[in-house]
């Protein structure tokens, strides 16, 4: 779809402004939907536009964003991580058990999940197996390993990381400031580093990266262990915001990971993903679902539904305005 | 100084005096993780019909009921801090996790909020606790079959959803109870996840290869399912306790109709919803001698007054009991013993 332009030859001057004001507009989408949800919250309950008010909404959409940008490296690589939920739920027990009572051993089962996650990359790419099929089955693995870490909720997160998690600094709340952070560093590794861009490429055309003497190999497994990476970086914000863990805990996030990437302005295809976007989706999502609904006064029959349709809602404004584009 | 002591606890009382006038300016949440099966379509209905007239008689200014989309513990977590956002004054809460939710919990309570958590409670200490007490249910389960099995005999029992603290506390009482009364033997145990079809299962798999039972102790939901396992393989038809279920009812109706057939029949009413939020609007009251672990009693019919009650129960679903203020001052009052 991006090489259709060239294909067709050179555009008439009118029609490439309107691309560009397409672009443009699809970059801007997901900041749009944000203002959009903050200003429906503003409107609804005012007393959460506040300080306390984002440090509370926005506190839980910060191992939504982890997660979303762990989503979206594996989406760069043309593939889809369905285990990405019971992963962080393994690594908030892990978190909530080993790395308290003994910080060597859980570090060291920690690096060793990314390790897997490495290692599932190259197995994907090796035996060129669905990525879908093989994250689906790992899905339950990390399900399993979660319960017996953990047969009964509890554990108690590391102090370090509930004084991390709980930090008030002046003026502006930490999930913001957060937010900012990861969106900064992955935007920066990812778009603006020369092997990020061929991070993007094995997505966007991996014959052409091979012929050009690159590892698609090697590619794969870095993108499935950043992929891990910030898997354990969101079950342990997780873990550190609740306290406490559970073996079902994470569960959700595979697919408002997912959601968060496309709402982001990512695409399934093509290594065409945005890390500022992914972030900012997720934000999205996370005060779309709950707070929005909250505010809202749906009866509770309805509730559900609601939350579903909001999804639906803010998808399909997405998904209608890269139709223009093409 | 004895002047002084009587001057405060003068001061005291005047204080509880003016908080104990009304509550009619204040607001209450209900946060409930799951709303997919009849016990819980229950006890919305309880919560429901209890808070609407109580909002009508002017006791609290508002009693709104918040479900979550699905059963994840950080989306109920999202939930309560919203409700803090929303300056609720109190929040009654069916938890997802008992530990995971303690964050947001703190958070609440920190913002000054009353919780109270039932069914699926919180182990945060500032929340208060409706706790049913499963155990000693377990342990009468037992009591009341010596009662129609005099000379004793085998036992099966049925387990619930495993991992639960409700199954732990139900099998602690149950064992307690063979404990207390030599004459029973469990000689099988099933998983029934508080579910007929589950239950009728389990029981069909393991019948074959058991004595001959007198008895089975479960755990509600699952009591007409073993019964129909043990008309299917033809076995003499043994003392099964009930839970409360219509169908369960149902079943012991017609066998008391046909022979006299005697059990027993207990469980958790879904309406301790409606408990809960009495205990929370006595908290706002300015109570302060509310202890944080409350044990209520748990919903049981006998031979004589179990026809009655079945009318009132919609098919498919579970007896219920709608609590009054008194209901929850009066358990409050036990519990302060």
């Amino acid at each position: 779809m991006t090489a259709a332009p060239v294909e067709t030859g050179p555009r008439g001057s009118s029609e490439r402004g309107k691309l560009a004001r397409a672009r443009l507009l699809r970059s801007l989408l997901p900041a749009l939907s944000l203002v959009l949800v903050l200003l429906a919250i503003a409107w609804l309950n005012p007393r959460a536009i506040s300080y306390f008010g984002f440090s509370l909404m926005l506190n839980l959409a910060i191992p939504i964003a982890l997660a979303t940008i762990a989503q979206m490296f594996v989406i760069a690589g043309n593939e889809l991580d369905l285990s990405i939920g019971t992963f962080v739920g393994f690594v908030g027990c892990v978190t909530a058990t080993w790395l308290k009572d003994a910080p060597l051993v859980g570090v060291v089962i920690l690096l060793a999940s990314i390790g897997v996650y490495a290692l599932l990359g190259a197995l994907i790419h090796l035996r060129n197996l669905p990525s879908i099929v093989v994250t689906l089955g790992m899905s339950f693995v990390w399900q399993g390993l979660a319960i017996l870490t953990l047969p009964k909720p509890g554990g108690k997160a590391p102090d370090w990381l509930l004084s991390l998690m709980a930090f008030k600094p002046p003026l502006v709340p930490f999930p913001i400031i957060a937010a900012l952070l990861i969106a900064a560093v992955v935007y920066f590794g990812l778009m603006r580093t020369s092997y990020g861009v061929i991070l993007r490429g094995s997505g966007g055309n991996a014959a052409a990266l091979e012929r050009a003497g690159w590892s698609l190999l090697k590619t794969k497994i870095v993108l499935f262990a950043l992929a891990g990476l910030f898997g354990v970086l969101s079950g342990m914000a997780l873990i550190g915001i609740t306290t406490s863990a559970d073996a079902n805990i994470g569960n959700g996030y595979t697919l408002l990971s997912i959601a968060g990437v496309i709402l982001g302005g990512g695409e399934f295809v093509g290594g065409r993903v945005s890390p500022i976007g992914a972030v900012i989706g997720a934000l999205t999502l996370a005060l779309a679902a709950s707070p929005l609904l909250t505010f809202m006064h749906i009866p509770p029959d309805w509730q559900v539904a609601a939350n579903g349709a909001i999804l639906i809602i803010v998808l399909a404004a997405r998904v209608l305005i890269s139709r223009r584009e093409r | 100084m004895k002047k002084l002591l009587v001057l405060s606890a003068l001061a005291a009382m005047l204080a509880s005096g003016t908080a104990l006038a009304d509550t009619s300016d204040k607001k209450i949440a209900f946060s409930n993780n799951y709303a997919g099966n009849s016990w819980r379509q229950a006890m919305l209905d309880s919560y429901a019909i209890v808070t609407k007239k109580a909002v009508a008689d002017g006791v609290v200014a508002a009693a709104d009921i918040f479900t979550t989309a699905d059963k994840e513990v950080p989306t109920q977590a999202a939930q309560v801090q919203n409700l803090i956002l929303q300056g609720y004054d109190a929040i009654v809460i069916n938890a997802a996790s008992p530990d995971a939710l303690n964050g947001a919990i703190k958070q609440a309570c920190d913002a000054g909020i009353v919780v109270v958590s039932f069914d699926g409670i919180v182990t945060e200490p500032c929340a208060y606790r409706v706790v049913v007490d499963f155990k000693d249910m377990g342990k009468q389960e037992v009591e009341q079959m010596a009662k129609f099995q005099p000379k004793g005999g085998n036992l099966l029992e049925i387990r619930g959803l495993a991992g639960t603290s409700i199954d732990d506390a139900i099998h602690a009482g149950i064992l307690e109870g063979v404990a207390a009364h030599p004459e029973f033997k469990i000689v099988g145990s099933v998983t029934g996840d508080w579910d007929q079809t589950t239950a009728q299962k389990a029981v069909a798999t393991i019948l074959p290869s058991l004595p001959e039972i007198v008895g089975v102790v479960d755990q509600g939901g699952d009591g007409y399912g073993a019964a129909q396992a043990f008309a299917a393989a033809g076995k003499p038809r043994p003392t099964i306790i009930m839970g409360n279920r219509q169908d369960e009812l149902q079943w012991w109706k017609e066998q008391k109709e046909k022979d006299g057939y005697q059990t027993w029949s207990a469980s958790i009413a879904p309406g301790v919803s409606s408990l809960a939020f009495w205990v929370a609007q006595q908290v706002l009251d300015g109570r302060t001698d509310i202890p944080h672990d409350l044990l209520v009693p748990y919903l049981a019919f006998t031979q004589d007054d179990f026809e009655a009650a079945l009318p009132k129960i919609p098919k498919g679903g579970v007896a219920s009991h709608e609590y009054t203020q008194e209901d929850a001052i009066a358990a409050i009052k036990a519990n302060i013993k």
